[in-house]
C-alpha cells in the first residue's frame, strides 16, 4: 500500500515521539521499529528520519547524545524529554479525533 | 574511529567513503549529521550482508534506502535554517539563476538608491530646504525613516515575489507613521517631538521585518533571519559610512585648495543622499554577498561578550568597594538603558549563530554572567532613579526611558532563566531562542505607542 506523502509526514512526529516514549533508541532502530509495527506498510526513505528527529531536538521534544555502540563506533542517542511527552500527548489525542471522525464516517458508508 | 566496524569488503569501504565524501560536499549537512548518516548506512550494511547479500548489492540497497541526497539536504536545510542563510540551499533557482536575473537585481537596487537619494530632496521643492548654514529642520528627524524603510520594503517585495496584496498591507503602517509623524503640532523644542524621531524608525523595522521574511513570519526561522539581517546590515552601514566619510573629507580638502567651498554640495546632496542611499545598499549587499563578511555580528558578539563583562563586573566591585551611589542625572537613564540594549543585542547576536543542538559550553556561561551583571547594574540604577523620580515628576523622556528600561530588563531576566535552565541542562536553546524572537515586536509596540500616544498625553511638549 502507499502512503501519501503528507500522511507519512504528518504521522513522523507522533510515530517517533512515542517510539522514544518506549524507550531511548537511535536512529536506523526506530526505521526497524516503525517498519515492525506497521508490518512493513509505513515506508519511510531512511534519510528523512534524521531531518525531523533534528527538528524535534530543536523544538525540545527530544534530547540527543552522542555515545559508543555496542559496535565500538560513535552513535547519536534519542530520549523523549518532559516537553516531548506532553506533546506526544497532544498530537495523540489530534490523530484519535481524526480516528473516531473517519471511523464515523466510514461506518455509516458501510451500513448504508 | 571507523576503524572499529569497517568492512573486510575492501571495495565496499572505498565506496562508503565515496559516499561519505559526496554527502560532506552538502552545506546543509553538518560534520555531525553525515556521521550520524554514515552510521545508520553501516548498521543497514551490516543487516543487509548478514542477511546474505554480497557487499555491492547490498550498498546499493542501503544507498537507495537513505534517499536522493538532494531531498534529503533540502529536510536538513528546512530543520536547521540557521544553516540556510549561510547556504541559501532552500532557493533552488538561486544556482542556476542566470546573470540576467541579477542584473535586473541591480538596476532594481541602483534604481531604488536613486529614489532614496532623490526622497530626502523632494521636500526641498516645498519649502524644507537642507542648508548647510542652518541647523536641520526638525521635519527631516521627525521624517527620515520614511524617506528610506518604504524603499528598502520595496525592495523586499520585489525580491520575494509578493503579491500586491501584501504589499498594500505593508504599506498601511508607512501611511500610518507619515500621519502620527506630520500631523501632530509639536512645540518647538519639543521632547515628544524628538521621541517621536527616535522610536517610528524602530515601529516601522518590524514593518521592513513582515516584508523580508515574506510568510515565513511564524515559521521557518523566518525572524531569527531577520535578526541576522539587521546586525549584517547595521555593519555594512557602518562600513558604507566609514568610506563616506573619506569621501567627504577628501571632496573638502580638493575643492578647498582651489579656492572652492563645497559645503553646500557636501552637507546638502552627499551626505543626506548618501545616508540614505547607503540602507538601500547595505540591505543589497547582505543579501547579495552574504559569503562576503557573513557573521560578523555573531564574531564582534564573541570578541565584545566578554569585554563588556568584564567592563560591567568592574563597575560592580568599584561601586561596592567605594560605596559611590549613582550619581542621577538627565542622560544617566538614557545610559542604562542603552547598555541593557546592547546587553539584548549581544545576547541576540549569539544566539543567532550558535548551533542550537550543541551542548552547553563556556561562552554559554559567560553570556548568562553579562546578563545576570548587567541585571543587578540596571536594578541599581532604577533604584537610584526611582529613589528621585517624584523629585523630578514625570516627563515624556522619563517616561519613554523608564518603559524601554522595563521592556529590556524582562527580556533579560526571562532570558537569564532561560539561559540558566539550560546550563543545567533543564531545557533546550531553542527555548532561548524563541523566547528572543517572540519578543521582538514588543520593540515596535512599544515604539509605535511612543510615536501615536506622547505626543497628545504630554500636551505635545
Amino acid at each position: 500500500m502507499d502512503m501519501t506523502k503528507d500522511l507519512v509526514a504528518a504521522s513522523a512526529t507522533p510515530l517517533v515521539l512515542a517510539i522514544l516514549a518506549e524507550g531511548d533508541s537511535y536512529g536506523y532502530a526506530i526505521i526497524k521499529r516503525v517498519a515492525e509495527l506497521s508490518g512493513g506498510h509505513l515506508q519511510w526513505t531512511d534519510g528523512m528520519l534524521y531531518p525531523v528527529l533534528h527538528r524535534l531536538e530543536r523544538q525540545g521534544h527530544v534530547a540527543a547524545k552522542w555515545s559508543a555502540s555496542e559496535t565500538g563506533r560513535r552513535r547519536k542517542y534519542y530520549r523523549i524529554t518532559r516537553d516531548g511527552r506532553a506533546q506526544l500527548a497532544a498530537q495523540r489525542q489530534q490523530w484519535q479525533v481524526v480516528d473516531v471522525t473517519l471511523r464515523g464516517i466510514w461506518m455509516k458508508a458501510c451500513t448504508a | 574511529m571507523h576503524g572499529v566496524t569497517a568492512f573486510a569488503d575492501r571495495p565496499l569501504e572505498d565506496q562508503i567513503a565515496q559516499w561519505r565524501a559526496y554527502v560532506r560536499r552538502r552545506p546543509a549537512l553538518h560534520g555531525p549529521d553525515a556521521e550520524e548518516l554514515e552510521g545508520h548506512l553501516r548498521d543497514q550494511l551490516t543487516a543487509l550482508t548478514e542477511a546474505g547479500l554480497a557487499g555491492d548489492e547490498a550498498f546499493l540497497v542501503a544507498v537507495k534506502r537513505m534517499g536522493s541526497l538532494d531531498a534529503l539536504s533540502r529536510e536538513f536545510a528546512r530543520a536547521h535554517s540557521e544553516r540556510l542563510w549561510k547556504q541559501l540551499v532552500m532557493a533552488p533557482d538561486a544556482a542556476d539563476e542566470s546573470a540576467g536575473t541579477s542584473y535586473t537585481e541591480t538596476l532594481v537596487v541602483i534604481g531604488l538608491a536613486v529614489a532614496a537619494a532623490l526622497a530626502i530632496k523632494a521636500p526641498a521643492l516645498f519649502g524644507f530646504p537642507i542648508n548647510p548654514d542652518e541647523e536641520l529642520q526638525a521635519f527631516y528627524f521627525r521624517n527620515f525613516s520614511l524617506f528610506v524603510l518604504p524603499l528598502l520594503t520595496v525592495y523586499f517585495i520585489w525580491k520575494r515575489g509578493s503579491g500586491v496584496a501584501s504589499a498594500l498591507w505593508l504599506a498601511l503602517p508607512f501611511a500610518a507613521g507619515a500621519v502620527f509623524a506630520n500631523v501632530y503640532a509639536f512645540h518647538t523644542p519639543s521632547d515628544t517631538e524628538k521621541l517621536t524621531a527616535l522610536h517610528l524608525p524602530i515601529a516601522l523595522w518590524l514593518a521592513v521585518g513582515a516584508a523580508y521574511v515574506r510568510s515565513r513570519w511564524f515559521a521557518g526561522g523566518g525572524r531569527m533571519d531577520f535578526v541576522r539581517f539587521s546586525g549584517e546590515l547595521a555593519i555594512y552601514y557602518v562600513l558604507i559610512a566609514l568610506g563616506g566619510g573619506v569621501l567627504i573629507g577628501f571632496t573638502a580638502m580638493m575643492f578647498a585648495s582651489i579656492g572652492m567651498n563645497a559645503a553646500w554640495f557636501i552637507f546638502g546632496w552627499l551626505l543626506p543622499c548618501g545616508a540614505m542611499g547607503a540602507v538601500i545598499i547595505g540591505a543589497w549587499l547582505v543579501e547579495a554577498k552574504q559569503s562576503v563578511i557573513e557573521n560578523m555580528a555573531p564574531v564582534l558578539t564573541r570578541l565584545f561578550t566578554p569585554l563588556f563583562t568584564v567592563l560591567l563586573l568592574a563597575f560592580l566591585a568599584t561601586m561596592a568597594w567605594t560605596g559611590s551611589p549613582i550619581n542621577v542625572h538627565r542622560e544617566v537613564l538614557i545610559g542604562f538603558d542603552l547598555l541593557l540594549v546592547l546587553v539584548v543585542g549581544l545576547v541576540l547576536y549569539a544566539a543567532s549563530a550558535r548551533d542550537p543542538q550543541a551542548p552547553p559550553d563556556f561562552f554559554d556561561g559567560l553570556q548568562l554572567l553579562l546578563v545576570v551583571s548587567a541585571l543587578v547594574v540596571d536594578g541599581v540604577a532604577l533604584a537610584a532613579i526611582a529613589a528621585r523620580i517624584s523629585e523630578f515628576g514625570f516627563t515624556p523622556n522619563r517616561v519613554a526611558a523608564l518603559g524601554e528600561n522595563l521592556i529590556l530588563l524582562v527580556n533579560l531576566a526571562w532570558s537569564a532563566w532561560l539561559y540558566l535552565s539550560f546550563l543545567r541542562r533543564r531545557g533546550s536553546f531553542g527555548a532561548l531562542e524563541r523566547w528572543q524572537i517572540a519578543y521582538l515586536p514588543v520593540y515596535s509596540v512599544w515604539a509605535s505607542l511612543v510615536v501615536v500616544l506622547f505626543p497628545p498625553v504630554f500636551g505635545y511638549r
